[in-house]
């Protein structure tokens, strides 16, 4: 069920209705079963593949709690009678046996991961002619993958114990609104709110709509009119050249902005509808001013479990340090202290890349950002120079000159996303350079992209509005400051943003006339 | 507390209130152009009883005139008609209209058979648009549904029509809540001329069997007039394309023996009514023009009368009352399509696009 | 401490490390700057900073670092 079909709207109120009438224990166990429905109508297949993995961690996890236990009690009543060596021994064999449950559920859940949405990539690029596995991508596999592996990892290092009831862990890994874009939530960030008993709190069910009905707008007005465009370039690239390459890039850009931002307004919204507190995936990333501070504003749930669960352990790993310090003995105290940095960035953002999608372009576009991160990282002293010689840093104009440049370097990274292959990309990052095409772009080629004047004039007026309320969210929450002036105020702008949606939205069939006249019957 | 409550509710009603404008305004109004998609709400304005009732496609609503069969010989009738009718979509305006009336006769335009599919979305729309809410249009939609479309836009038009917002014209305000009529009777009036010129040559087609679909809707609306006592006729209407197979025709008159029910098709009758395709058709030969309907409506009204013993009701004061206005209009209408014709060469009033036609 | 201190000044000499305790918080340090405190602190100290103890908790302050580094060297 997509975010934006009636289904969906029917599903919400008709679940919201009974989360608030039913009693107050069985309100996650309707989460669960809502969950798993939601997952059966993508695809009954799909619900033994999510049990595979929430089965698996429960099994794995409630080994190692109890194996953690059973040293921690026996070392507290043998505390005495046990020598230094002997603690130490112990304690690396209870290591060894959590490790090893860890790693069987890490391969076993990974593995269908990698079976499921590699395999086919992975073979036909050793047999050309490959025709395919024929596997059916499970709902939000990586999503839930992932957030599923982030708590088995998170209960092996001791950050809380491990959740005893398999279907309250079920709930956690399978909860509908983040199967389609995330966010990828911490067990102990999420489960608080999750499974709490909750009144009926007319605040945060309006904040919840308010939000969920701005997630809309920039999906429906925003994003999926701008798509029209965008697939009309990048669908036909030898058609499209030139200054439509730029034009396609800043159109993504948006389009991409407002669908993922809307699609994670509109998963927190209904979160917030259940009071139940999603983290934020997104700040304002195009006010960032560089490419590292893009990816702390940029689909943060997939950059923190990256950093926390590869990054950290990659680059702080013995193995890693051992080769940092043998480095640093034998050749350069400078390339030893990078080492571990520059190796674990890569396999990060090769696996980012991969995550994104089981294709060289995505590959290409992760090494890509992972390349300008440290380039961008070995820039900085000479930033550091040109910033001690010219005082522009805190200067309005300087920073817009980095916010523009950061997003222009993320448009042109991103636009590995766009065109199917690899080639094709550079054939069309080459031809902004050959193609002189900026005057029939500007004369009436624009208009040629499956979008009218009005569609214009009305993205150009939705898009400063969402600039405005970005701009006014640097000062705190819009919906809250809302709600302190009277209600009509909030009444007039949502309704207004309600009727903007249901008018101006890219969805239905359109209104052709020509469709209307009977040709011959 | 309460006053919050108070507030909260003229909230919901004022929201309620102008989801419900939009809504009325964004709906085409069908009045300067596309006028057929007026026809099947134009049905409920009327405040009396028909003997008659035409269903079918637009080889009856163009090629019928009620005016005439009043005129001529009393009798009352209205054509539900639309463009592109299915027969699925007979059958449930034929159920709607007995909700309010029980007719003498009904007389079906079987061209549709042709049609086991649904066809076309925009014809959907244009034929179910205009029925009130009722379970009738309920089962209507679902059966004409087609698999991009969906039932809540057929309940909440709004979601789609939206998509007109950058073609919204004075006309979808003037009539956001009463319209002017466009039909007489669901008759659409067309006084210009366009004789039969090249017609494409009949295929021949790999099987000429009707589909089980419409049978199986012939069926039901046979019962249906059976059950409610109604005579029911089956017509082929005079329109020389698209090509009525003999093959079709011969499965129709087995069906109206089976069935005890009257098959006439008017195509053998051409001659003996005086329609001569070069003056009475206004398409080249798809549809009838005024002269054209009024001389098919003659003589099938000669048919109702002697055949059928329909009533003449020209004495009835109320009845008379009620017609005298329908006439006045009609002839009000032929007058300004005529005088259109002198100024402009071709009828400016039903709008550009119905001037074009796909040969 | 004092060797803390000046792992720390060595990245960001511009930072009052001594008062600051929202050192991840208000993202002074960076994981970069993480990965190469670890690697400097575990030869300083000859300790192994495991990957789960890279945490606000044991990062955001010299304090907290001390505390941390502390506790592994036992």
């Amino acid at each position: 069920m997509l975010f934006t079909t009636s289904n969906f709207i029917f599903f919400i109120i008709i679940l919201t209705t009974l989360y608030y009438l039913i009693p107050k224990r069985f309100q996650w166990m309707l989460l669960l079963s809502a969950s798993l429905i939601f997952y059966g109508i993508a695809g009954t297949s799909y619900l033994i593949y999510i049990s595979l993995t929430i089965v698996s961690t429960y099994i794995a996890t409630m080994a190692i709690d109890r194996i953690q236990e059973a040293y921690n009690t026996s070392i507290k009543e043998n505390k005495d009678s046990l020598t230094r060596e002997e603690r130490k021994e112990i304690k690396a064999e209870m290591t060894a046996k959590k490790k090893l449950w860890l790693v069987l559920a890490l391969v076993f859940n990974f593995g269908i991961l990698a079976l499921l949405k590699y395999s086919d990539f992975i073979v036909s690029n050793i047999y050309r002619d490959f025709g395919g596995f024929g596997f059916v991508l499970p709902l939000g596999i990586s999503f839930y993958t992932f957030q599923t592996m982030g708590y088995l990892i998170d209960v092996y290092w001791g950050k809380y114990r491990a959740e005893r009831n398999i279907f309250k862990l079920g709930l956690f890994s399978s909860f509908f609104p983040q199967l389609i874009q995330g966010p990828i939530s911490r067990f102990d960030d999420l489960s608080p709110s999750l499974l709490a008993e909750k009144d009926f709190n007319w605040e945060t069910f309006s904040f919840g709509v308010q939000r969920i009905l701005w997630g809309y707008f920039k999906k429906l007005v925003i994003a999926d009119r701008l798509l029209i465009a965008v697939n009309t370039i990048i669908r036909n690239p030898d058609s499209y050249q030139g200054i439509y390459v730029l034009l396609g890039m800043f159109f993504y850009g948006i389009q991409l902005y407002a669908d993922f931002t809307g699609g994670i307004d509109i998963a927190i919204g209904v979160g917030q509808v259940f009071g139940i507190r999603l983290k934020e995936n997104f700040n304002r990333p195009y006010f960032s001013k560089s490419i590292t501070e893009y990816w702390r504003r940029w689909h943060i749930s997939l950059g923190t479990w990256f950093r926390d669960y590869m990054f950290f352990p990659i680059s702080v790993s013995k193995p890693m340090i051992r080769l940092s310090k043998k480095i640093r003995k034998n050749y350069s105290n400078e390339i030893g202290k990078r080492v571990p940095v520059y190796i674990a960035t890569l396999l990060v953002w090769l696996t980012t890349g991969i995550w994104h999608g089981a294709a060289w372009n995505f590959i290409v576009w992760g090494l890509g950002n992972g390349i300008v991160i440290l380039i961008s990282q070995e820039l900085t002293p000479l930033y550091d120079k040109f910033h001690r010689k010219f005082d522009v840093k805190d200067k309005f104009y300087f920073k817009l000159f980095q916010v523009t440049r950061t997003f222009w370097l993320m448009s042109f990274l991103r636009t590995f996303d766009c065109y199917r292959d690899v080639a094709t990309t550079f054939r069309m990052y080459f031809s902004i350079l050959t193609v002189r095409n900026l005057s029939e772009v500007l004369n009436g080629g624009i208009m040629n992209l499956g979008l009218g004047m009005e569609d214009y004039i009305l993205l150009a007026v939705s898009i400063l509005i969402l600039l405005m309320v970005s701009l006014n969210q640097r000062r705190g929450a819009i919906r809250v400051e809302l709600s302190k002036r009277p209600v009509f105020l909030s009444y007039i702008l949502f309704f207004t943003l309600f009727i903007s949606i249901i008018i101006f939205g890219s969805y239905g069939i359109g209104f052709d006339q020509s469709q209307f006249i009977y040709s011959q019957f | 507390m309460r006053r919050n409550k108070t507030v909260y509710i003229i909230l919901a009603l004022l929201s309620l209130g102008i989801l419900y404008l939009v809504q009325q305004l964004f709906m085409p109004k069908y009045i300067s152009t596309i006028q057929e998609g007026s026809l099947v709400e134009e049905y409920y304005l009327e405040d009396s009883n028909h003997d008659v009732l035409f269903i079918g496609d637009c080889e009856v609503f163009s090629n019928v005139s009620p005016i005439t069969l009043w005129e001529r010989y009393g009798i009352s009738s209205y054509i539900r008609g639309s463009a592109q009718q299915l027969i699925w979509h007979s059958y449930y305006l034929l159920e709607d209209a007995l909700r309010y009336e029980k007719p003498q006769i009904v007389v079906y335009n079987v061209l549709a058979m042709k049609y086991n599919e649904p066809q076309k979305e925009a014809y959907n729309r244009l034929t179910l648009d205009g029925m009130r809410l009722s379970l009738t249009k309920l089962r209507a939609i679902e059966a004409s549904k087609m698999e991009e479309e969906g039932t809540l836009s057929y309940l909440l038009p709004i979601l789609r029509y939206h998509s007109r917002w950058n073609e919204l014209s004075l006309e979808d305000l003037k009539y956001i809540f009463k319209k002017d009529k466009v039909s007489h009777n669901g008759y659409l009036m067309r006084v210009d001329t366009k004789p039969v010129g090249y017609l494409p040559r009949e295929r021949r087609l790999a099987d000429y069997q009707f589909g089980d679909r419409s049978y199986d809707y012939l069926d039901r609306i046979t019962k249906l007039c059976k059950e409610n006592d109604i005579e029911l006729i089956l017509i082929k209407s005079p329109s020389v394309y698209p090509h009525w197979y003999d093959q079709w025709d011969e499965q129709m008159v087995d069906y109206a023996e089976k069935n005890d029910i009257e098959y006439i098709n008017f195509l053998d009758y051409v001659d003996v009514m005086g329609i001569d395709y070069e003056n009475d058709t206004y398409d080249g030969g798809l549809h009838l023009n005024l002269k054209g309907a009024e001389k098919f409506t003659n003589y099938l009204g000669s048919i109702l009368r002697d055949s059928y013993g329909l009533p003449d009701h020209r004495e009835d004061v109320e009845l008379r009352a009620i017609w005298d206005k329908k006439i006045d209009f009609y002839y009000d209408m032929k007058a300004k399509q005529e005088e259109e014709l002198r100024m402009y060469g071709y009828l400016k009033s039903v709008g550009e696009a119905a001037q074009k036609i796909d040969e | 401490m004092d060797i803390i201190l000046e792992l720390l000044e060595d990245l960001h000499p511009e930072v009052d490390f001594e008062q600051c305790n929202t050192l991840i918080d208000d993202k002074i340090l960076d994981s970069f700057d993480i990965v190469s405190l670890v690697t400097d602190l575990s030869e300083e100290f000859d300790i192994s900073i495991a990957a789960e103890e890279l945490t606000p908790e044991n990062f955001n302050s010299a304090k907290a670092i001390y505390e941390m580094v502390e506790r592994l060297v036992d």
